[in-house]
């Protein structure tokens, strides 16, 4: 099934809650159609093509809830979907936290789709793969990498006449060229809404330099060291701890937001005054539905402002059993910076290293937000403003809490997995081991 | 590429839980059906014969119905029962010398033909990019055959009453004996599987694997500290009755570990007393230890510095966008005297340990499945491969350790089991500890991080006790330890007799773009490693 535009997916979606004898009946539709090509060894190795749409239907007796999905929409399948959810619903235990749907909500307009984005076809994608393909053939040297596009929709409708529609573009592309002899490693990656903004020749091109610049790097002893953080090296980071931001946690006690002998340190500043963190489904950089699963509506959010800690997620549930406003959980963060390039601030360093990426991130200790990573695909010793030579990998044990409080210097935010993260000089960024991997 | 609808599991301790779940939800009663094998032949018989047509040199045809029930709990609440359902075909050809992969959910002769055309399409178009031609080890045709994991009770037959009831057992036991929270799950896994190819197989394959994993946490409110232990259950390859917990499989010793049955409710009330127990362990002091490790733990670390550094289409550079490559590299392995780890270390790649996630009879390339040796000795002898790559390490035949988590996904090389020896001598973990001057015993898997290579590692466990002078001197925390693989490997000093063998696992094991899941076990009896690193991992913020 293509696309469906806002009429025909409230029809549909209609035609089932029409079936509906439930208490409560709720639809989503959501569909996607999109390409894919992966490469390796400088050769296409897979490339796929998908189309699917699927509707969910949620009814419910009271707080006994059942949640059926089909794939096929003559009206005997959705009514035979509409049936079964309704027969689960009756079977399953109550649900206590069952929060009744939502009616008509106001939401803002939509920015995520972009035609072009919706338009590639095949040529373009094996372009894409050409174009790190070739250049790196030329040199010598060896690509893999892979290349996704998306044009989707969302849609959802109750029986208490909450109607939302959302259509959505996406483009990823990713590589790593590697050199033959195996000693030099550059990656570079790209993600946008509109295509028109991919320059996947450019992207390659960084990862070529990255990948000759760093053959034979050097073993350098762990320790703290000034680091220029590329954005890819600590989106995970950031995500990671704003994903703890919840006021139920908090309340369990089990948040790194709990204070010592109970209460939330929500309305504290933890961070350095440079650090803003907001959402905004309308962020021409970072767009995203302007409405949440349940049909809450997104509106812009500042989470952090100026370093301190302004608003945490809050479901509907525990909103209401707390007498508080609930907060949908967004879907992307823009985090705030200066003007500076990334080149800006290689300059300004005296000595520390640049990290292109960081890889395997893990939690170590949830109560400081401890992690764990990797350094990869491009790790610099800079000195007096200048890339020097490449280094070997390192480990680091290091919080995001104390990361973004030994703050140096922001530059420009770029886009990277669907947030805005600006490039940043961190200070005793805590390495604690060697790695020889390449 | 986002095919995939994901079950989010709020509130467990340490923030989401994403889930990758493939397919629809269905009733109950689905789940107890199958696909008419009469059906599955003919749609495959026309898949084969457009393939031979439209001129591909190999095809195989994959009819899949993979089903799922998850039961989702937090304290005594049940939070959520799916049920889902994926019906389709995947279609591979190689054309050209080149693959091409399509799927179709439509289960009749028109969609799988033109999947075919399509498969044939995209293998022509890549055919440009293509230096190589594809070459394929042989694999003999086994003409019409079936299996099923060797289940006693399955599990999609078990009713949703006494799953919900057990989890609320569990719930209760964890929170009468100190715990503030838990969350507990259930999911069962269902691949009913049809295979055919141009080589003349035909094989029908039943799976089975279920997980029932808990967290539970118990938060000290004047520190604000919280401390978290997770359940010590392995994933497998078996009915509804691991979940029997029978004495015979229990573990004494400084907590119940279990072998092929699991009590989840004994081990719910004990991770609430050891994570009560946390708030007031000592702090490790870093340094060198030796670390005894429980099979509980060390399938973790087989599994990072063993099995995916060993996977040959990572040491090729197939994965290198993603996963990454390897440190393992062929010239290593073709030196023949490549130290992998100490003369102790023998390490083994499965798909036909009974009780195993691995267990199958055939791959999903028709390929029989075998055990074979990885490390030797201490030695690299060998990798895991597939039929289009065995011919590098100079083999004429597959390994059988091909796998797809969908009918929509291409079929590629996935880990075996890979699992370490037990050691030959008679060794108990006691007359190991006993040996043991400076050390920690750590049991479960915790923390786990390693570089694209494979070479340097940290990974931390859910319970750790301090060793000294031979004897169990109480609980520590902060612990983790950090060494590269083969440093790690080359320090194992000891290994236990194969009466403490036992297995872990990972259900849900990542790799690909786009990325597919897979299951996976590594057995291995408790063993030492002496002078490992321990770091503190206690900061203040």
């Amino acid at each position: 099934m293509a696309i469906l535009n806002e009429k025909d997916a409230m029809a549909l979606m209609n035609k089932a809650l029409g079936f509906s004898k439930a208490d409560e009946c709720e639809v989503n539709l959501n569909g996607n159609v999109g390409g894919n090509v992966r490469y390796a060894l400088n050769t296409v190795t897979t490339s796929g093509y998908v189309d699917d749409t699927t509707m969910v239907v949620q009814s419910s007796f009271g707080k006994k809830v059942g949640t059926t999905t089909l794939n096929q929409f003559d009206d005997d399948s959705i009514e035979r979907a509409v049936r079964a959810s309704e027969e689960l619903a009756r079977l399953a235990p109550e649900n206590p936290e069952y929060m009744e749907n939502l009616g008509p909500q106001e939401y803002l307009e939509g920015k995520g789709y972009v035609k072009a984005t919706a338009a590639i076809d095949p040529d373009f994608r094996a372009k894409a793969a050409a174009n790190s393909i070739v250049p790196s053939r030329e040199k010598g040297l060896t690509a893999a990498g892979f290349f996704n596009d998306q044009d989707s929709f969302q849609a959802l409708a109750n029986k208490k006449g909450l109607k939302a529609y959302y259509r959505n573009t996406n483009v990823d592309f990713s590589t790593t060229i590697r050199t033959e002899d195996g000693t030099g490693s550059g990656w570079a990656s790209r993600d946008y809404n509109d295509v028109s903004k991919l320059d996947t020749a450019e992207a390659s091109d960084i990862a070529i330099q990255k990948a000759l610049m760093s053959r034979d790097a050097k073993a350098i002893e762990p320790g703290k060291y000034t680091v220029i953080m590329e954005p890819a090296a600590t989106v995970t980071l950031i995500g990671n701890m704003a994903g703890g931001f919840d006021k139920r946690l908090i309340d369990e006690g089990r948040s790194f937001l709990t204070k010592e002998g109970g209460g939330s340190k929500v309305g504290e500043k933890l961070f350095d005054e440079r650090v803003t963190l907001v959402s905004d489904p309308q962020n021409p950089d970072c767009p995203y539905s302007p409405w949440a699963g349940d049909g809450q509506a997104h509106n812009k959010q500042v989470w952090i402002d100026k370093g301190v800690v302004r608003t945490v997620g809050c479901s509907r549930y525990w909103a209401a059993e707390n007498d508080l406003e609930p907060v949908p959980v967004p879907n992307s963060f823009a985090m705030e910076g200066g003007d500076d390039s990334l080149e800006e601030l290689v300059k300004s360093v005296r000595r520390g290293i640049l990290v292109t990426r960081t890889w395997y991130i893990r939690t170590v200790d949830p109560q400081t937000q401890l992690y764990t990573g990797l350094t990869r695909d491009g790790t610099f010793y800079v000195e007096n403003g200048e890339i020097k030579y490449p280094v070997k990998n390192l480990r680091f044990n290091e919080s995001p809490i104390i990361m973004l409080n030994n703050i140096e210097r922001l530059g420009k935010p770029v886009r990277i997995n669907g947030n805005m993260v600006p490039p940043m000089v961190i200070r005793d960024f805590n390495f604690t081991s060697l790695s020889d991997a390449v | 590429m986002e095919r995939r609808d994901f079950l989010k599991i709020s509130g467990i301790g340490m923030g989401t839980l994403v889930l990758p779940v493939i397919g629809r939800p269905i009733h109950a009663a689905e789940l107890q059906s199958q696909l008419s094998l009469s059906v599955k032949k003919s749609l495959a018989d026309a898949g084969l014969a457009t393939a031979r047509k439209l001129g591909a040199t190999y095809a195989d045809i994959r009819i899949g119905r993979y089903l799922n029930q998850f039961v989702v709990t937090r304290e005594d609440k049940v939070q959520n029962i799916v049920n889902t359902e994926s019906m389709g075909v995947g279609v591979r050809v190689i054309n050209n010398g080149t693959w091409g992969f399509a799927a179709t959910s439509g289960l009749n002769a028109d969609s799988v033909t033109s999947a075919v055309s399509n498969a044939v399409n995209i293998a022509k178009a890549n055919s440009k990019y293509q230096e190589k031609p594809v070459v394929l080890a042989p694999v003999d045709g086994v003409g019409e055959v079936s299996w099923r994991t060797p289940i006693k009770k399955n599990a999609m037959e078990i009713p949703i009453k006494d799953k919900v009831d057990m989890l609320m057992e569990v719930n209760a036991a964890a929170m009468g004996a100190g715990a503030d929270f838990i969350n507990s799950i259930l999911f069962l896994v269902n691949e009913q599987k049809y295979f055919a190819s141009t080589d003349g197989s035909f094989i029908d394959q039943d799976v089975h694997r279920l997980w029932a994993p808990f967290f539970a946490t118990a938060i000290d409110k004047s520190t604000g500290k919280f401390k978290s232990r997770n359940g010590i259950s392995a994933p497998v390859g078996m009915g509804w009755e691991y979940l029997d917990g029978r004495d015979e499989d229990k573990v004494a010793g400084v907590t119940t570990r279990y072998d092929k049955s699991y009590d989840m409710v004994e081990d719910a009330r004990n991770a609430a007393m050891q994570a009560r127990e946390k708030h007031t362990a000592k702090s490790v002091e870093p340094g060198k230890y030796d670390l005894v490790l429980d099979p509980s733990h060390l399938w973790l670390t087989i599994h990072e510095s063993v099995g995916h550094p060993l996977e040959l289409d990572r040491v090729l550079g197939y994965e290198a966008n993603y996963a990454g490559t390897s440190f393992a590299t062929i010239d290593k392995w073709r030196s023949g005297d490549f130290q992998y780890g100490s003369d102790l270390v023998n390490l083994v790649a499965d798909k036909t340990q009974k009780g195993s996630l691995g267990y199958v009879a055939y791959d999903d390339e028709g390929v029989p499945t075998k055990e074979w040796d990885l490390v030797q000795d201490g030695v690299l002898v060998n990798y895991q491969a597939i039929r289009d790559q065995v011919q590098v390490i100079d083999e004429e035949r597959s390994h059988g350790c091909c796998y797809a988590d969908s009918w929509s996904s291409v079929q590629f090389q996935r880990m075996a089991n890979v699992s370490l020896k037990p050691g030959k001598e008679k060794l108990s973990v006691d007359d190991m500890i006993k040996d043991v001057e400076k050390g920690i015993y750590i049991v479960g898997s915790g923390s786990f991080s390693i570089d694209q290579q494979r070479y340097n590692m940290q990974f931390g466990g859910q319970l750790y006790y301090e060793i000294k002078d031979g004897e169990i001197a109480g609980m520590l925390e902060d612990v983790t330890y950090q060494s590269t693989s083969t440093e790690f490997w080359n320090s194992c000093a000891a290994i236990c007799d194969e009466s403490d063998y036992r297995l872990g696992g990972s259900f849900f094991d990542g790799k690909g773009e786009p990325s597919q899941i897979s299951a996976v076990s590594h057995g291995s009896s408790t063993a030492r490693f002496n002078g490992i690193n321990v770091i503190n991992s206690s900061r203040k913020i």
